[in-house]
């Protein structure tokens, strides 16, 4: 690569990442900002202090916002990672009648757009007494057929032999799929884990639809909750709430980008 | 029933052991928790939907009488759905050629090998962690017509103010560029896999050959990776189709229901205006809509794998 080339490249890369990340920056810099400022369209803050910050704990209930979100995902993403890998496990180490049938079943399961079905499953949560509740926030994801895809082409890698071998030890099949195939598995699960938990720490209209009440509403409600109370007066204090929302799936991503593209690549494409 | 069956093959000596030789009733065990909450959550209201679009109901979603095609015949004739309908098709028409297109110039930028590369990997893939409820309160904010920076910019190349989310004209675009921006991370994210899957023995062949990078690019690029380009395609409409968390932040469907696409059209009639026949026949033709580009999906992404 020639240098002129190379310069070149280095000048469309720091454009483009900027364009792309400008809103974050942006959101970033007004979350620090007075009223004042906001209203005379500055784009950096005069002094960066917390003040924005401690006022979005103190006039939502943030806190308990993003306890409960932090609940809601994990719970979620282990659900998800537990069933998933249970049903991978069956399609690829055991042999039933209807397995056939039942693949077809979990393909199919993806032709269903989920928000074509959420009048029935209102009602069920409702009449189950879920509305308002974490069960009804998080069980109704845990099965998820693209992540039982996913491991059961990572369990497909595990070498037949093992399995053989811990037959002729004696090993139950379930303590094989515990002690063997999950710890081989390490790196494919936590990819996993990582895009479970960032899907269902973004759940909006789900969470939107079954709660109303503070004790379990998570924090993209309170957000737009923060964002429709404060709109005239103060955005430095929604940006703020904005930013404590993004941090912990930023984080995420900044330590995980590498992995998820793997992970994700080999799910989608066979 | 699986149960009856353990053991039943009369030819296959039971001890002896292999993958497939052990009673077939706990294979279903290990799939059973995901099996009945598909059934639960999934495929049940899905069938009860499609029921539901057939009945006039009361407020609750009980139905009341048989309606025939009655709820679609209403929709269809109605100019509220229709103008619902040509949103939602604008709003994918704006969102996922643009989206893709601009996701995959980013991932051949990131896939050149320089210092610091990765650096623009993250930043790129960003705004998959951005939620749809934070992205919609930045660029409500990015809009605002007094103090958002959009007129700035505009203003900076010498062009009027405009007002956005508030104009007719220009809500759906402006919910459009929004989502285009909060899905390129996930899109940019798969293509740029998909790019690095590609053996790199092809370049340097073509290299050696001495082939231009454009002809390299149509040759190799594009075919190898047609079927990550397929899949992201038909994702990105699938998600474009089911948008819901920016039009309730950003506009509520309006102006003058400008942005009023399906989902969020289907969520207003059945928790808004307690009208369960109707959306459930919304909701019907949205699973119509969603179905018949997965089997495409289905379908071509099964013969394109083939030639790679």
């Amino acid at each position: 690569m020639t240098i002129g080339k190379k310069i070149f490249l280095y000048l469309l890369l720091i454009l483009s990442g900027f364009i792309m990340f400008f809103p974050i920056v942006y959101a970033f810099m007004i979350s620090f900002m007075q009223g004042g400022e906001v209203l005379q369209g500055k784009l950096i803050p005069e002094n960066f202090t917390l003040t924005n910050y401690i006022n979005a704990f103190e006039k939502v209930p943030l806190l308990r916002y993003l306890i409960n979100s932090l609940v809601v995902s994990t719970v979620i993403m282990l659900g998800q990672l537990l069933l998933c890998s249970l049903a991978a496990f069956a399609f690829v180490f055991t042999k039933f009648k209807g397995k056939n049938l039942l693949f077809m079943l979990f393909i199919s399961t993806m032709m269903i757009p989920w928000e074509a079905t959420m009048v029935p499953n209102f009602q069920t949560v409702q009449s189950l007494g879920w509305l308002n509740s974490f069960p009804g926030l998080t069980i109704p994801f845990f099965a998820m057929a693209f992540g039982t895809f996913l491991l059961r082409q990572q369990f497909k890698t595990i070498p037949i032999e093992l399995y053989e071998a811990s037959q002729v030890s004696g090993i139950s099949r379930f303590k094989f799929f515990l002690t063997v195939v999950l710890p081989i598995s390490k790196t494919s699960l936590i990819t996993l884990g990582i895009y479970c938990f960032l899907t269902a720490w973004n759940m909006y209209l789900w969470p939107l639809l079954v709660t109303n009440d503070e004790k379990v509403r998570t924090v993209q409600i309170g957000l737009k909750q923060m964002q429709t109370q404060e709109i005239a007066s103060e955005w430095g204090v929604v940006m703020a709430g904005v930013m404590l929302v993004i941090l912990p799936t930023l984080l995420l991503i900044f330590v995980g980008q590498k992995r998820l593209q793997e992970g994700l690549t080999r799910g989608a494409i066979k | 029933m699986p149960s009856l069956n353990m053991n039943a093959d009369p030819k296959r000596p039971t001890l002896r052991k292999n993958r497939f030789s052990l009673p077939s009733l706990e294979g279903w065990l290990y799939v059973l928790p995901s099996f009945l909450l598909f059934i639960i959550f999934l495929f049940y209201p899905m069938v009860r939907t499609v029921y539901l679009s057939f009945f006039y109901t009361d407020t609750q979603g009980k139905p009341l009488s048989f309606a025939g095609w009655e709820n679609f015949t209403t929709l269809l004739s109605s100019t509220s759905f229709l103008t619902s309908a040509k949103a939602t098709f604008l709003f994918v028409l704006y969102t996922v050629p643009v989206g893709v297109i601009l996701a995959l110039v980013l991932a051949l930028l990131a896939n050149q090998k320089m210092k610091g590369i990765g650096f623009f990997r993250t930043i790129f893939s960003s705004t998959m962690g951005m939620s749809v409820a934070a992205s919609s309160v930045i660029w409500m904010f990015i809009y605002n017509p007094s103090i958002g920076i959009a007129n700035k910019i505009l203003n900076f190349f010498g062009l009027a103010d405009m007002h956005f989310l508030l104009d007719p004209n220009t809500a759906l675009l402006s919910v459009a560029i929004a989502t285009i921006w909060m899905n390129t991370g996930f899109t940019f994210l798969i293509l740029l896999g998909g790019l690095q899957n590609i053996d790199s023995q092809l370049y340097e062949s073509a290299r050696i050959a001495g082939v231009s990078s454009y002809y390299s690019f149509r040759k190799i690029t594009i075919p190898m990776l047609s079927p990550t380009l397929f899949f992201v395609l038909t994702v990105t409409m699938i998600n474009s189709f089911q948008s819901f968390g920016q039009i309730d932040i950003l506009t509520k469907g309006g102006p003058t229901d400008s942005t009023n696409v399906i989902v969020y059209s289907i969520y207003k009639d059945a928790f808004i205006n307690y009208n369960i026949g109707s959306a459930s026949a919304q909701a019907v033709i949205l699973f119509l809509c969603v179905f018949i580009l997965t089997v495409i999906q289905f379908k071509l992404g099964e013969r394109k794998v083939h030639y790679q």
